[in-house]
């Protein structure tokens, strides 16, 4: 899988809601795009990442 | 073109005083508060205008740059159930907000509903890091994010008016691209 332009290896599929929260992600604080499109926040918990998955991760932190 | 600034905090406060020195005809100001003591010290607001909403009080500086500029202004807290009535038949949404989870909500409700709309975002301003480390990332097709991504704004690591003004001109730079 490629993650953010890096190559990430996922022996198993996994949600990405799980994906995010084991790699340290606030899902509050992100939005996620898979193969090029947007992915809606109330499906991570549904959605399978496979190894010929591409997503972009973007995390916001405070301040403006 | 259909434009707006969400927040007029530092970033959108800055931005909006850009672009109107940029000669953008028309643009959409959004915030629900009111200026304060603290917010001078980066946030593109006079003593003058101390107690005033920042709808209001930006809305006059604009038309002192621009008096033909045509200034709509939202006092208004954007939500996820408000603001695609508010803003689906936008082109350009500039995120200007403080809180984290505010601008991922915005995003994501955005870009799930509207995916064509262009979104110039900000995140990672605070603090006196180098300052050459604020860039703008293109991620996603169509979200612009300026920022280092990392400086989050917290006791110790406030907001000041060089780096936050660095990541307001990339975001105006960035809209004024996208528009021409």
């Amino acid at each position: 899988m490629i993650v953010n332009g890096e190559t990430f290896n996922l022996k198993d599929s996994i949600t990405l809601k799980d994906f995010l929260t084991l790699q340290g992600y606030d899902i509050t604080k992100v939005a996620v795009e898979k193969n090029g499109d947007i992915v809606p926040k109330a499906t991570f918990s549904e959605v399978f990442l496979y190894d010929e998955d591409t997503i972009e991760v973007v995390r916001f932190v405070g301040g403006g | 073109m259909k434009i707006a600034i969400m927040g007029l905090g530092g970033l959108g406060s800055n931005i909006s005083i850009l672009l109107a020195k940029n000669r953008v005809p028309s643009l959409t100001i959004v915030d629900f508060d009111i200026v304060e003591p603290s917010n001078l010290n980066r946030q593109h607001y006079y003593v003058d205008s101390l107690g005033m909403f920042k709808t209001d009080a930006l809305k006059l500086q604009l038309l002192e740059i621009n008096p033909s500029m045509d200034v709509i202004t939202i006092r208004d807290r954007v939500t996820e159930d408000n603001v695609i009535s508010y803003f689906g038949d936008y082109d350009i949404i500039c995120e200007a907000f403080d809180n984290p989870m505010s601008k991922a909500m915005l995003i994501n409700s955005l870009l799930e509903n509207r995916p064509n709309v262009k979104i110039v975002s900000g995140s990672g301003m605070a603090g006196y890091e180098s300052a050459n480390l604020i860039k703008v990332h293109h991620r996603f097709k169509n979200l612009y994010i300026c920022g280092d991504l990392h400086s989050e704004a917290k006791v110790g690591n406030g907001l000041m008016s060089p780096r936050v003004s660095i990541c307001a001109g990339l975001q105006a730079q960035t809209i004024l691209n996208i528009i021409n």
